[in-house]
């Protein structure tokens, strides 16, 4: 199908960005990448007024290192992630993770901020933000404000972003020397949306995690974390006993949703096969591993 | 109806300067427009991969992007890479391994193939099969699409070596 009309706009400013979110409200949608966008476009499933196309403002592009965090600007496409040589050294979860996502002509287009934003529950890179403890950076009328990861997927593709905000860019705070992570789906096929998958993080010391997250896409309305599993898993030394008991942790505190072809019972066998084949790299590695 | 958006680009190495409809994506632009039907439109919602154009030297899903974002930049598609010769070798590939019967899929497999030989010379089978899971074909079920994708692989390695 095609796109039906709308007006179009490339500003050159964040603040020129806010001012037309501010006068067109839910008549004007931003465009980044458009691997979304224009798909519902497309299929008539979203019919904006107004579409605002942020890729002129240089200051939302850029992956750098600013003192304890890694700032990923939200132009960043996934193609720059997967290749970019800070992200493998500072967040390497993230690098693990890029290949899964779509395919190359859409990686190549795909950026992080417009993933971040649209929230979808069975996208990456939500997933691996908050395995990651990182921060979202807005920029409103009122100015800059940062939101936790853990606070801002709020429901089904919502975040705590107001309308008339923009995101500019995520803060990850810099791997360590302890960091493990680790990132697996499943999907019928490569690139497509998966059925079940889960990001962790956690610092390793010896034989044992502490601080873990744990974190499920697939599953629920948000990118969802097992705080009960990470609970159990903490400090423990991961024997064989630990990861059963982990992995029946983990089966009985998720209620996932079922999906066209999926029922809550194939997701929560799943997401169990999933940590059980992730914690045995964390007691084996002896340095991170995918 | 919207006003319609100046637009000046380079398609095949030929500066063009039009108006176009914003909600008007880069393929229909290419097709209706320039006239250049080599460039394929399946689903347009960007499953397909038949659509497959390059843009400032990536390749990206020609449905999925607006014709006004490509505004200043420079377009490849399969007419140019085809007169060129830079996929000459593909193209023989994909005839001597019968890697095509109806033909829709080509042109956007082969703009997604001319990316992987170029940016992995050294692909292995299983990377060439995950490069083109983006891009369907209905016909041949891959086999010899990754045969003939293979088969240039090996070549320019052999004749860089």
């Amino acid at each position: 199908m095609k796109a039906a009309a709308f007006d179009y706009v490339k500003p050159a400013s964040i603040d020129q960005v806010i001012a037309l979110l501010q006068e067109h409200g839910d008549d004007a949608r931003l465009l980044a990448g458009g691997q979304t966008l224009m798909a519902t476009l497309n299929m008539r499933l979203s019919e904006p007024q107004l579409v605002v196309d942020i890729t002129g403002i240089e200051s939302l592009r850029g992956i750098s290192v600013q003192g304890p965090v890694l700032r990923i600007g939200a132009l960043a496409t996934h193609t720059d992630i997967e290749f970019s040589p800070l992200v493998a050294r500072h967040a390497p979860l993230l690098k693990a993770a890029a290949p899964h996502i779509a395919h190359r002509a859409i990686r190549n287009s795909g950026t992080f901020g417009g993933s971040i934003a649209y929230a979808d529950p069975a996208a990456e890179w939500p997933t691996c933000l908050l395995a990651l403890g990182g921060t979202v950076v807005a920029r409103g009328p009122k100015g800059e404000r940062r939101i936790a990861a853990d606070d801002f997927f709020t429901g089904l593709y919502s975040t705590a972003l107001q309308p008339d905000e923009l995101l500019t860019a995520c803060e990850i705070p810099l791997a360590g020397a302890d960091h493990w992570f680790g990132f697996s789906e499943l999907a019928r096929r490569h690139g497509d949306y998966a059925i079940v998958g889960m990001a962790a993080t956690a610092r390793r010391e010896g034989d044992a995690l502490h601080g873990l997250r744990i974190v499920l896409l697939g599953v629920d309305a948000t990118p969802v974390r097992a705080r009960q599993t990470e609970t159990l898993l903490e400090a423990r030394a991961l024997d064989m006993a630990t990861v059963t008991q982990a992995v029946a942790s983990l089966r009985s505190e998720i209620d996932p949703l079922p999906d066209l072809t999926n029922t809550p019972d194939t997701k929560r066998h799943l997401a169990g096969v999933l940590l059980h084949r992730m914690l045995p790299t964390a007691a084996t590695a002896t340095t991170a591993t995918a | 109806m919207a006003d319609l958006y100046p637009i000046k680009l380079t398609v095949n190495g030929k500066p063009h300067q039009c108006s176009v409809q914003p909600r008007t994506h880069l393929v229909d632009f290419l097709r209706d427009d320039l006239g250049l039907k080599g460039s394929h439109l399946g689903c347009e919602h960007g499953v397909c991969g038949a659509c497959t154009v390059e843009l400032n030297g990536q390749i990206v899903r020609g449905c999925l992007t607006l014709a006004v974002q490509a505004d200043g930049g420079t377009v490849q598609t399969i007419e140019g890479v085809s007169a060129s010769g830079v996929i000459r070798d593909l193209q023989d590939a994909f005839v001597r391994r019968n890697a095509l019967q109806c033909g829709f899929c080509t042109s956007g497999m082969l703009m997604a193939a001319k990316e992987l030989v170029e940016q992995m010379p050294h692909a292995n089978r299983a990377e060439v099969r995950e490069w083109i899971s983006g891009n369907y074909c209905r016909c041949t079920g891959y086999h010899a699409i990754v045969d003939a994708i293979c088969d240039v692989l090996q070549q320019r390695k052999e004749a860089t070596a």
